[in-house]
């Protein structure tokens, strides 16, 4: 069963990491990706740009409307996602509480919903 | 047959449904993979027992043979439906299958069964009262209306946490699974949570008018006792212990009249002595096991209250030394107010009012009603009145509970307050 992974992290914390602490977050991050590939939890998983760089897009009565930043003000910005495989529950959590950001931030798990097949 | 047999055949039915229909829908919900389609296999064995065991005599195994209709009635169920949606087909093929493989479904793992339904109720990812309204609905079989009465909520609330909760299991597959080793700690203090949570509110009813819901205390118990028969973890032993000792007090409490009795006051012969002896073994034996926390250690002060004969009797050297250890396994402010009160019982109202004012001071308990009136409490001893009255005011203003606010009222009027 997939379960997608959302990557919540304050931005501002990433952003006051010094140099060498930035490098090391980053080789934590490459060893987890590494990992999952390996016990074969891993679908896919990208990190995102700052939320200074997002847009959020609503059309209404058909015209497009676009405004600056993400679609929710939050404490914690989501930075990125992984798309697991994973037996059930548990495991997607066990797996999830491997990701580093988990011990600053949090990860919010979510189940993909399937459709059969028409 | 005569209408006697007829009777009969209907208790042994009822029996059998009162005593084991809990364990049977445990093991229909790993059978069948779905919390409803057990639940509606579970009735129809039922209704199938009332029709056959009067003609073919009860089975041998009764459990075995309800829990294989119950299967076969789930899986004919579907095959009916996958006239109308195709994807039922390859779900009854392959329950089918399964049930072709005895070793599935024989009486192996059957106790295994009844803790993956705890584990799986009291999972963590499920919200907290979804975890208590689906452990007494699924585990200890309460009625829906019975479980909105007891936490006076309504019943639609209930319901609806019951199906969410169901709906979460089945979308996000939690899993139908006893913890492995590793996370079992964490996993099993959720569960004994639930189980304190569920007796607490039996025990002292967090609002209402009724100081006690013996009803619910009692499912928290038997709930406990299977948790232990289960899973003999030190922990378990000891919330088991701390609400058979807790329990053993119950008439004690209130007077007759539904007034507050404190511990000091209560008339020690009418506390249940079963109880008290059950619950000291208890604490015994999870405090040999050198692997206890909080729930253990709260039993062990428990005991120690239960042992003495009257109140001056109690022994509140070895009360604040168990306070001192509870704080380090589980500190919180609430456990240094209640070791503040050993402490005061020890070395005089002096000493202890010093520690309630420290905890105050940090602003932890400022809301909880129980630190000002433990601190009005201790001013009464000291003869310092003025702020007596001004503590029991302000526990007033805070408490819920109409018990509680009659007996505070009652500490004002004796003060002089008018």
């Amino acid at each position: 069963m997939r379960y997608l992974c959302l990557i919540y992290d304050k931005e501002s914390d990433i952003a006051g990491m010094s140099k060498g602490e930035s490098e090391a977050f980053m080789g934590e991050y490459f060893a987890f990706t590494e990992g999952i590939k390996k016990s074969g939890h891993h679908l896919g998983g990208e990190a995102l740009h700052p939320i200074q760089t997002a847009t959020t897009v609503r059309v209404r009565n058909g015209k497009v409307s676009t405004t600056d930043g993400p679609f929710a003000e939050t404490k914690e910005q989501l930075g990125g996602f992984y798309m697991i495989e994973a037996r059930d529950l548990n495991d997607a959590i066990q797996v999830a509480s491997k990701i580093p950001s988990a011990r600053l931030g949090s990860v919010e798990v979510r189940p993909i919903m399937e459709f059969d097949q028409p | 047959m005569s209408e006697d047999t007829a009777e009969q055949m209907r208790e042994t039915v009822d029996a059998v449904y009162r005593s084991d229909s809990r364990r049977i829908l445990a093991t229909l919900i790993r059978l069948l993979g779905d919390f409803d389609l057990a639940e509606e296999a579970l009735q129809e064995a039922y209704a199938a027992a009332v029709e056959q065991w009067p003609r073919d005599g009860v089975p041998v195994n009764p459990r075995a043979w309800l829990v294989s209709t119950g299967r076969f009635k789930a899986i004919d169920g579907m095959r009916r439906r996958a006239r109308f949606d195709a994807s039922l087909a390859e779900v009854a093929e392959r329950l089918q299958a399964d049930a072709a493989d005895p070793s599935s479904w024989a009486d192996v793992g059957v106790e295994d069964d009844r803790l993956r339904l705890i584990f799986t109720c009291c999972h963590p990812a499920l919200p907290p009262d979804a975890q208590i309204a689906l452990t007494l609905r699924e585990v200890c079989g309460l009625k829906t209306e019975e479980i909105a009465r007891a936490f006076l909520t309504s019943t639609p609330t209930v319901a609806q946490r019951i199906v969410r909760a169901k709906s979460k299991i089945k979308s996000a597959r939690i899993p139908y699974q006893v913890p492995a080793r590793a996370d079992l700690p964490g996993r099993l203090d959720t569960v004994l949570h639930v189980i304190y949570l569920v007796f607490n509110e039996g025990y002292s009813a967090s609002s209402g008018a009724s100081l006690t819901r013996a009803d619910l205390s009692g499912e928290a118990i038997r709930l406990g006792r299977l948790l232990v028969e289960l899973l003999p973890e030190p922990e378990a032993v000891g919330l088991l212990a701390l609400m058979l000792l807790h329990e053993a007090r119950r008439a004690a409490r209130t007077s007759p009249s539904g007034e507050v009795v404190l511990l000091d006051d209560q008339d020690r012969s009418l506390w249940n002595r079963d109880q008290i002896a059950e619950g000291s073994a208890l604490v015994e034996r999870a405090l040999s096991s050198r692997r206890f926390g909080p729930y253990t250690l709260q039993a062990a002060i428990a005991a120690v209250h239960a042992e003495a004969p009257h109140a001056a009797a109690t022994d509140w050297a070895q009360i604040v030394g168990l306070y001192d250890v509870l704080l380090r396994a589980d500190p919180s402010p609430v456990v240094e107010l209640n070791r503040a009160a050993a402490v005061a019982m020890r070395d005089g109202p002096g000493a202890g009012l010093a520690l309630v004012d420290g905890i105050l001071e940090r602003g932890d308990l400022e809301d909880y009603h129980l630190a000002h009136s433990a601190r009005a409490d201790l001013c009464r001893r000291l003869g310092r009145t003025g702020e007596a009255r001004a503590s029991y005011r302000r526990a007033l203003e805070l408490t819920r509970q109409e018990p509680e606010r009659r007996f505070l009222e009652g500490r004002l009027e004796e003060l002089g307050d008018s």
